[in-house]
């Protein structure tokens, strides 16, 4: 079974690195939202270090946003989700394989940009680190809540804009305590690990209840 | 081993497929399934894989382990042929056989076997729609499952091809396996046939 997991998690890294994989897509996203901002804020210094870790969290929830919808409709494209079904390999694990090789090649990619794409909105270090930190913890989450949305919509060719209207309020608590803890590690009156234990918290439960509502949902998929 | 259908009934959006199906195949043997388009031929194999549930009516496998599903003791071919372009197709063989379980053959022999093993590492992509289809039956090679499911699998051979395929059945139905074929055109192995016919 072991095999199986390492198998598919493998094959999903190997797909994302080659022609077509999503990596580019979300990256390239991610840079044009955050290069924009500066413009159309002015060249004002202070107001932009001052919400420079929301625009980087925001930015970094859309770019995510881009490469779900292929999550799991590419292999319901080929017929490959009906032997991968057919496999000992239980499909709550299926999802999470599948989910933690995405997450890699699109949503840890974004967090190690961000202190890059942080000097652009003139961000100090520590803020750099905060939110650098806070992406790394919290994109997980992003990525298995919109996996739940992918399970439904998989099945739809035109399915992306309903996956993000279906999965952009389940992600505002992430975007919330994400945001607030990167701004509690720059100072202020909360202490740093209240938020970021809320946000820890919500990567665990997005990890556990994204795989077992998407698993439900493919298994559903034909009826 | 034998495959045991009882009272098998599929709706679908609302209009009967087929009702009350009942049907054994026993080892070593091969059933045809015929009809006309809609008649139901790839959701009855569909049902047996598991990936359909049955409006009612039941399918169930003999003499294997009680708790084992009949998905993960059979094989299915369906009309798509599960490839990913980006990967060779040894890669596409070694990543099955990895995620099915159960090895049979190895991935490079299997490929020699559906006369594949020149395009062994190029890009799936650049291969022609009978050389997947080649690819896809030596997915159910190197992957061992009593009973082979298979949605039209000539579609797209040549005729050396469906020699190529017929050997590969007769060889799976000799060592103990069972086969159901979903097809329209003739088959060079002996079997008996099931006729669905679509309703009006």
């Amino acid at each position: 079974m072991m095999v199986a997991f390492i198998a598919l998690f493998r094959r999903d890294l190997a797909l994302a690195a080659r022609i077509g994989g999503g990596t580019g897509v979300g990256l390239v996203f991610f840079l044009m939202l955050v290069t924009l901002m500066p413009f159309a804020v002015g060249p004002d210094m202070a107001l932009l270090a001052r919400i420079g870790p929301a625009i980087l969290w925001i930015a970094a929830l859309l770019a995510t946003l881009i490469g779900l919808d292929r999550l799991f409709q590419a292999d319901d494209e080929d017929g490959s989700l009906d032997l991968l079904r057919m496999s000992p390999l239980p499909l709550p694990l299926i999802v999470l394989a599948k989910g933690l090789a995405h997450w890699i090649s699109t949503g840890l990619p974004l967090a190690l940009a961000a202190p890059f794409l942080g000097l652009l909105l003139a961000l100090e270090p520590k803020a750099l680190l905060a939110v650098t930190g806070t992406l790394l913890v919290g994109t997980p989450a992003l990525t298995f809540i919109g996996a739940i949305g992918a399970a439904l919509t998989a099945g739809m060719r035109r399915g992306g804009l309903i996956l993000s209207v279906l999965v952009m309020p389940l992600m505002v608590p992430v975007l919330i305590f994400g945001i607030s803890a990167t701004s509690a590690a720059l100072g202020g009156t909360i202490p740093f690990m209240t938020p970021f234990s809320i946000l820890m918290a919500l990567v665990l439960f997005a990890l556990v209840s994204g795989t077992a509502v998407a698993s439900l949902a493919l298994q559903n998929a034909e009826g | 081993m034998r495959l045991v259908i009882d009272g098998l009934t599929s709706i679908r959006s609302g209009r009967p497929v087929f009702s009350g199906l009942g049907l054994r195949v026993e080892q070593g043997e091969a059933l045809t399934i015929l009809g006309p388009n809609g008649a139901g031929k790839s959701s009855l194999l569909r049902i047996i894989a598991g990936l359909l549930p049955p409006s009612s009516g039941t399918v169930s496998l003999e003499g294997v382990e009680a708790d084992t599903p009949i998905a993960e003791e059979a094989h299915y071919l369906g009309h798509r042929d599960a490839l990913k372009p980006a990967l060779s197709p040894l890669e596409t063989l070694i990543f099955w056989q990895a995620m099915l379980g159960r090895t049979l053959i190895a991935p490079m022999e299997a490929l020699e076997r559906v006369g594949l093993a020149r395009a062994a590492h190029l890009p799936s992509a650049y291969l022609s729609a009978g050389q997947r289809r080649r690819l896809a039956l030596a997915r159910l090679l190197v992957v061992h499952r009593p009973l082979w499911l298979l949605d039209e699998p000539t579609a797209a051979l040549d005729v050396a091809s469906e020699a190529m395929f017929t050997a590969l059945v007769v060889e799976h139905l000799a060592s103990g396996g069972m086969a159901m074929v979903a097809t329209h055109g003739p088959l060079a192995f002996p079997s008996r046939s099931l006729t669905l016919g679509a309703k009006p």
